[in-house]
């Protein structure tokens, strides 16, 4: 990548043309892995969207009254019922720990391990306080309003079923994510991208491009959520 | 931190960053109020679905530098995404089929 020089090269689609019909590497200036990881995100869109997109069908389909997010996700507060508030807050908190993984990344392009290494630190804290509240929404429906997957108290049966499937799905990614932000901390603190020691699965040396491979798969997680936020929560 | 690190082509101002993440709770702030003052109807979606695309476009084009990607790159990952949105149109017609066809049978009764 070193010996490249992409500002000589055209850039928009007659650059795309150049690049592609190139007889050379495609992603010009792109890192191997963050082309896969670019793949890989895109096929869990595809994952994802299928997901959203059944349960969108389902939800346009059903005779009987689909259950009003806004009431079944509202959390009493002195008495008052607050609508979609741990729903906010979890908002709130991915897009925080999204925002720590984009300045993580920033300082690892810089390589300044110590501020790279705390916001990564940073960024598995907020996916840990997100995953928490999680299971604190699913035990709630789960035990106190009696929602299962093939029935519920609100409305139409299907509600359980996509709400299980849908943040289920979302929240392993995110807590996948955590495992590896937190092992991704303890690799930046202890220097193996400054001294490009040599990982555990693999013989090639650590680079810091790994934490903006890290940081596209967390931005994703946070993605997505925009989209289940819109299209489950608030619909 | 005060040392001056070495600059490289692909690291930009932090800036940038807190604007764009300033952005963002500013756009889930108010998507939360389109449920909070209780928007229904066709206001109601529109305004979602405006603050989830202005949300997304923010995330993929700066905090996953698509912005500053080469055209390669982009069109790779943006051009499967349109095919979705075309299979979400195909779908939302299907589910208005299948919820006619479903109370039609049951008004009416089958043959």
């Amino acid at each position: 990548m070193s010996d490249l020089n992409l500002d000589k090269l055209p850039g928009g689609f007659k650059g795309m043309s150049e690049d592609i019909g190139s007889d050379q590497t495609t992603f010009k200036g792109v890192n191997w892995g963050k082309a896969m990881m670019w793949i890989f995100l895109l096929s869990d869109t595809f994952v994802f969207s299928c997901f959203l997109v059944a349960y969108m069908k389902v939800r346009a389909s059903v005779v009987e009254p689909w259950p009003y997010p806004s009431e079944v996700f509202a959390l009493e507060m002195f008495g008052v019922p607050v609508p979609l508030l741990l729903i906010a807050i979890m908002t709130f908190v991915l897009i925080t720990s999204s925002g720590t993984m984009a300045l993580a990344v920033k300082y690892g392009y810089e390589k300044n391990r110590k501020m790279c290494g705390w916001f990564v630190l940073l960024t598995a804290i907020g996916g840990l306080t997100f995953v928490g509240m999680q299971a604190f929404e699913w035990s709630k429906l789960i035990f106190h309003d009696g929602v299962r997957p093939w029935g519920n108290p609100f409305g139409a049966e299907q509600f359980g079923a996509f709400f299980f499937m849908i943040t289920g799905f979302h929240g392993t990614h995110v807590s996948i994510g955590v495992i590896f932000l937190f092992i991704f901390a303890r690799k930046v603190f202890r220097g193996d991208f400054d001294t490009g020691r040599r990982g555990y699965f693999t013989t090639m040396k650590s680079d810091y491009v790994a934490i903006e491979i890290l940081g596209l798969y967390w931005h994703f997680v946070d993605l997505v959520w925009v989209f289940i936020f819109a299209f489950f929560y608030l619909w | 931190m005060t040392e001056v690190k070495k600059e490289q082509t692909t690291t930009h101002k932090i800036g940038i960053y807190l604007w764009i993440w300033g952005l963002l709770f500013v756009l889930s702030f108010f998507s939360y109020m389109v449920d909070w003052y209780n928007f229904q109807g066709l206001l109601r979606w529109s305004l979602i679905l405006f603050f989830m695309f202005l949300k997304a476009g923010l995330i993929m084009a700066f905090f996953m530098h698509l912005f500053w990607e080469r055209y390669a790159l982009v069109n790779v990952l943006l051009w499967p995404m349109t095919a979705i949105a075309c299979f979400v149109g195909l779908m939302v017609a299907e589910g208005k089929y299948t919820v006619f066809s479903r109370l039609f049978y049951f008004f009416v009764g089958g043959a």
